[in-house]
């Protein structure tokens, strides 16, 4: 009986697994395989070689203290990633709080849940030429700015900049924030806020005590979200930034442009490696937080 | 622990909106008392109790814990301390953690409320669980741990909402001892929300029967038992018959209730049933009104009928209580 059950369930479980071995598993042995190829100007060679990992990482030694391209390219993206899962984080956690917490009506909860979905609404090309006129140095904001007296000149930093990247990529994500943390918000059995009321604990105390600790599983699924897609981005980097911020997405782009597989295998090897770091460090520190 | 302190409420109204859910009630309960709210769903005995925890705020009336004015006052600075329902421990938390939640949230150091912790965990059989998530647990436990976490910041009056409901019934019977056990032994007052009768009846000291938003009768289990003074009273505390005589209600206890041949009431008997220590007889009069009947075996071995059987019934005069 329990076999046969067992027996079922990987029988169900089979065609998702195999969905994944064949258009996820396979394709990553590949890349990783291809990484360790050799290659030439035009064309690579199925014989083992480091050349994809070297030539990435070319005179990074030698020009030690200052950071190489590679490195001062992946420290740009770190940087990058961190702002956007910060923001996305701070915006989700309050959205999905309000609506959590706040809105009483079911109702209510699902529309306003609605419309935090609108920035999908749009493709991503429109979206991001629509941040044009928007931000442009005759834009909305930057002609607001001068009619009400505050800047002289059009405020440069607003369009193909740093600033318009993570603008872009937070206005994506926060949804992909929100969603997961207003899950497990909405498991938190409302007799936990009142029992904790009951012991004395502030509103701050009750945040930092209770509701974070619960929202643990959303803030990590929100976070691996955001941190993954905006790890690998390149086009929204590219769009935004003007094609003037380097980013990792961006190195493997080149060198896929160039022809040159094994090296752009390398590269997205290493950006895996990377993000998986970001990723598992981030677990740990969540529950290293539980141990206090 | 905490000196005991009497609570009074004084016309103490809660409305919802349109809702009127507790309509100005008056309410002593002195120091060291176990005093149960019972009444039927929705009679406001839950109202009450939040009242006086601090989770609703009193539309009108005052509350006052010994000398002081706690109407509005947060919970944790009336000293009064809740159980919840289902517990609500957190689940997140150690049971250790869980009962030392309280005196974190007042900024006391790890080492001195760990200890604390420690000793209501004693107090509650529980030492042996401390580093157990909630989860861990049996529903018996998780209510001692839910009584320790209450108890930890020795608070004058203890409120339980429901605290049996969610247990099986031979640990219910079970833990009613222990709650009267501790209450006993704290010296302070347990405020005890529940729709039994037969739990109020085991273990209050004040039994207050609510009733739309009001109290209907209070007094010690004996009196509530003895003296129904309504119909409502007489029928929610059980044992009785609430019959119509001339121009008033009566309420006669069915163990009142005599049954023999002779006497000159007539009714028959349409259903008899053997519950080991009684037997119940159901009657009908032949005005149609119905009524119970319980006898020991001994009385009815002495004068056996079955059902169909028409027998005559009579009760004592002092037996018949009039109600309101």
């Amino acid at each position: 009986m329990k076999l046969a059950s067992n027996t079922t369930a990987r029988l169900q479980a089979l065609p998702l697994a195999l969905v994944l071995a064949v258009f996820f598993l396979l394709p990553l042995a590949m890349v990783i395989m291809v990484s360790v190829w050799d290659y030439n100007e035009y064309e690579m060679i199925p014989a083992w070689s480091g050349r994809g990992y070297s030539d990435s990482f070319e005179g990074c030694l030698a020009q030690l203290p200052e950071l190489c391209t590679i490195l001062r390219t992946y420290a740009e993206t770190v940087k990058l990633c961190a702002l956007v899962w910060l923001l996305t984080l701070l915006i989700g956690f309050t959205v999905a709080y309000f609506l959590a917490f706040h809105i009483k009506s079911r109702t209510l909860q699902i529309a306003l849940s609605l419309l935090c979905t609108i920035p999908f609404w749009t493709s991503n090309v429109i979206r991001m030429i629509a941040w044009i006129p928007m931000l442009g140095r005759n834009g909305v904001v930057n002609q607001a700015l001068q009619a009400l007296h505050i800047t002289k000149a059009p405020v440069e930093w607003l369009l193909f900049s740093e600033f318009s990247v993570v603008l872009a990529l937070v206005h994506l994500f926060s949804l992909f924030m929100m969603v997961p943390i207003f899950n497990s918000m909405m498991r938190i059995d409302r007799a936990l806020i009142e029992a904790a009321y009951d012991a004395g604990a502030s509103g701050f105390q009750t945040l930092r005590d209770i509701i974070i600790p619960l929202c643990k599983p959303g803030i990590v699924i929100g976070s691996i979200f955001v941190i993954t897609i905006v790890m690998g981005d390149f086009i929204t980097v590219g769009v935004m930034g003007g094609q003037q911020i380097a980013s990792a997405g961006k190195i493997i782009e080149v060198r896929v442009n160039a022809l040159q597989f094994p090296a752009a295998a390398a590269n997205a090897v290493i950006l895996l490696g990377v993000t998986m770091m970001i990723i598992v460090g981030l677990s740990r520190l969540v529950d290293i937080r539980k141990e206090l | 622990m905490a000196t005991p302190a009497p609570l009074e409420l004084i016309a103490v109204t809660k409305r919802y909106r349109a809702t009127l859910a507790v309509d100005a009630i008056d309410l002593r309960i002195p120091a060291g008392t176990y005093c149960c709210l019972l009444g039927p769903s929705g009679c406001g005995k839950t109202s009450t109790l939040r009242m006086i925890a601090g989770h609703e705020i009193a539309s009108e009336g005052d509350i006052l814990l010994g000398a002081a004015n706690i109407t509005t006052l947060p919970p944790a600075a009336r000293g009064t301390a809740m159980m919840f329902q289902s517990y609500a421990l957190f689940p997140h938390l150690s049971v250790r953690d869980n009962v030392a939640f309280a005196l974190k949230m007042r900024g006391i150091d790890k080492a001195t409320r760990h200890r604390r912790a420690g000793e209501l965990l004693e107090l509650v059989a529980m030492s042996a669980y401390a580093d157990r998530l909630p989860a861990q647990l049996s529903g018996g436990q998780q209510q001692r741990v839910a009584l320790a976490r209450a108890l930890i910041t020795e608070p004058q009056i203890l409120l339980l909402d429901e605290p049996l409901s969610a247990l099986d019934p031979f640990l219910r019977v079970r833990m009613r001892a222990e709650l009267k056990r501790l209450q006993r032994e704290l010296g302070i007052s347990f405020i005890h929300v529940t729709h039994g009768q037969e739990e109020a009846m085991a273990l209050a000291d004040l039994v207050v029967l609510m009733n739309a938003g009001r109290i209907e009768q209070q007094g010690s289990p004996r009196e509530m038992f003895n003296r129904p003074r309504t119909a409502f009273a007489a029928r929610f505390m059980g044992g009785h018959n609430v019959l119509r005589r001339a121009d008033q209600q009566i309420a006669v206890r069915t163990d009142h209730i005599r049954i023999a041949p002779t006497h000159a009431l007539r009714a028959r008997v349409t259903e008899l049933e053997y519950q080991g220590t009684w037997l119940q007889a159901n009657l009908a009069l032949p005005d149609g009104e119905t009524l119970i009947a319980t006898l020991t075996e001994q009385q009815f071995d002495a004068a056996p009928f079955g059902a169909g059987d028409e027998v005559g019934i009579a009760w004592d005069d002092d037996a018949a209580h009039p109600l309101v």
